[in-house]
């Protein structure tokens, strides 16, 4: 079976699609976006981390109906384990510095798939839906039909185009915050200053979920395609080339 | 690294594939030298972004604040300042928004007003003296009020209705030519517990009043009583409670905050 994605035969002279091999390596993601994957990682990372020490000199967020409380965000353990507290100034130096490189990495990228082509295997359409369903029914043994093996399945391309999404949420909404006067137009469209920042929050809520399920899937996935995601090649077999 | 070299087995998930034929061990061995040369790039990129993490991380503080960070502080507000319009105004609310006020923060403010309190303005260009002004003084100017939200750089805010002059309009009277949009201007309380340093833009923002007044009522003690600045193009720590003393500069004045790792700008 043929995969989305570019077919490099010739950085391997002997295997061509007429020979006998049943393995071969597939070109599966561009170095450009492998290099924007992995230097947004330890920058979304800072901007959490450095917002954590922000969130904590107002953290008044909490799960609950009335004066019944769930989940306060964040409990104290949270903040002594990790030595969250009294940073309020080191976390908004870090959080104004980091926050353009985490933009221009975000703006760059985007640009690339758009350029590049790369786009049409991430932006859902009108199949993804109905194989997202599947994928995700699949993925929680509700069903023995496997989705379909493509470069990325329906389910993986809402995750993909969702958090390209969430990104730019979290540029418009920390600039609504950031500049709320100079942005003031911005402010009031996503609903004020205070509502601004629980958008804020919430899509950082969004990462950390974001982060557990695409660790999760990785592992699941295996190391073939980790591995893919490092090197950019994967090793295909051909079930028709016997 | 050539194809011909011998190398290591192929990847823990292939053992189970069937006989390998040269040809499969072939497309292995370009995988694994792919791999190789990845990993070793990756791990080369992921060394050098730690290291410049523990550079960035361990430099002297300038200000309270790692010097590079405090560099990036420092161009933020250029930009900002540059590209800023003085014209866009915070947001303004109804009486119906109005909050009953939040203290935070009484630097300057341990005891009630001194009943012999003075507006000291010092350098006004061409002056030998210091002005010495009193409430009055400041209150001859015409009367502004306006509903708007503080906003404490700790993350909360309070929508508050002030009643005061224009900052603006005390300019024009008691120290006409002090406009420089390249200078400063320090507030400090009487005792110099807490001092703040404005850009002249700011200061001179529409919206920028010298309060006597909170939510319909005379300015609490411990709201800054006789005299305060609202300045809600700024954070709260700008908004400096019971003024003693305004300095003119054309240099950039001390802040008791910029000096403790925040922000000297501080502004929307």
């Amino acid at each position: 079976m043929r995969r989305g994605g570019r077919i490099c035969y010739h950085n391997f002279p002997h295997a061509t699609i007429e020979s006998r091999n049943v393995k071969r390596l597939e070109s599966k993601h561009p170095a450009a976006i492998r290099w924007f994957h992995w230097i947004n990682f330890p920058l979304l990372a800072i901007m959490i981390w450095s917002g954590l020490w922000i969130y904590w000199a107002n953290d008044v967020y909490r799960v609950g109906i009335g004066s019944f409380t769930v989940f306060h965000f964040f409990p104290d353990w949270f903040y002594k384990a990790f030595h969250l507290g009294y940073r309020l100034a080191e976390g908004m130096a870090w959080h104004f510095a980091f926050a353009w490189l985490f933009t221009i990495n975000g703006v760059a990228y985007v640009t690339y798939t758009i350029v590049s082509g790369e786009w049409r295997y991430l932006v859902p359409n009108r199949h993804s839906l109905r194989e997202a369903i599947q994928v995700t029914l699949y993925d929680l043994h509700l069903t023995k039909t496997h989705p379909p093996r493509r470069k990325f399945n329906g389910a993986q391309q809402f995750a993909y185009t969702g958090i390209i999404l969430m990104g730019a949420g979290s540029l418009v909404t920390g600039l609504a915050i950031w500049k709320s006067v100079q942005f003031g137009w911005l402010t009031w469209l996503l609903g004020g200053y205070r509502t601004a920042r629980v958008e804020h929050f919430l899509l950082t809520l969004g990462y950390v979920a974001f982060f557990v399920v695409h660790i999760a899937q990785v592992m699941r996935a295996g190391w073939n395609n980790f591995r893919s995601m490092v090197t950019g090649y994967e090793i295909v077999s051909d079930e028709s080339a016997q | 690294m050539s194809e011909e070299e011998p190398v290591a087995p192929p990847a823990p998930e292939e053992p189970a594939a069937p006989p390998a034929s040269d040809e499969d061990a072939a497309v292995d061995r370009e995988m694994a030298r792919k791999t190789r040369r990845s990993f070793l790039v990756g791990g080369a990129a992921a060394l050098a972004g730690a290291g410049a993490w523990a550079w960035l991380d361990t430099r002297r503080p300038d200000d309270g604040v790692q010097w590079p960070l405090r560099l990036a502080l420092r161009a933020n507000e250029q930009t900002w300042r540059d590209y800023s319009s003085e014209n866009r105004l915070a947001r303004a609310y109804a009486p119906d928004d109005v909050e009953s006020p939040r203290e935070n923060g009484d630097l300057g403010l341990e005891d009630d007003p001194d009943p012999d309190w003075k507006l000291t303005v010092d350098g006004i260009a061409g002056a030998t003296e210091p002005l010495s002004l009193t409430l009055a003084d400041v209150q001859a100017l015409p009367k502004v009020e306006m509903i708007t939200e503080l906003k404490c750089i700790e993350g909360w805010s309070r929508i508050l209705k002030w009643g005061g002059v224009r900052f603006r309009d005390f300019v024009a009277k008691y120290a006409p030519g002090q406009t420089d949009a390249n200078s400063y201007v320090g507030l400090e309380t009487p005792e110099r517990e807490y001092y703040v340093g404005l850009d002249m833009a700011s200061a001179l923002h529409p919206q920028t009043l010298l309060c006597y007044e909170m939510n319909g009522e005379p300015l609490p003690s411990e709201h800054g009583a006789p005299l305060r600045l609202v300045i809600p193009v700024k954070y709260g720590i700008k908004n400096l409670k019971r003024i003693g003393r305004i300095a003119f500069s054309n240099a950039r004045p001390p802040d008791y905050w910029a000096e403790r790792g925040y922000d000297y700008y501080a502004g929307f």
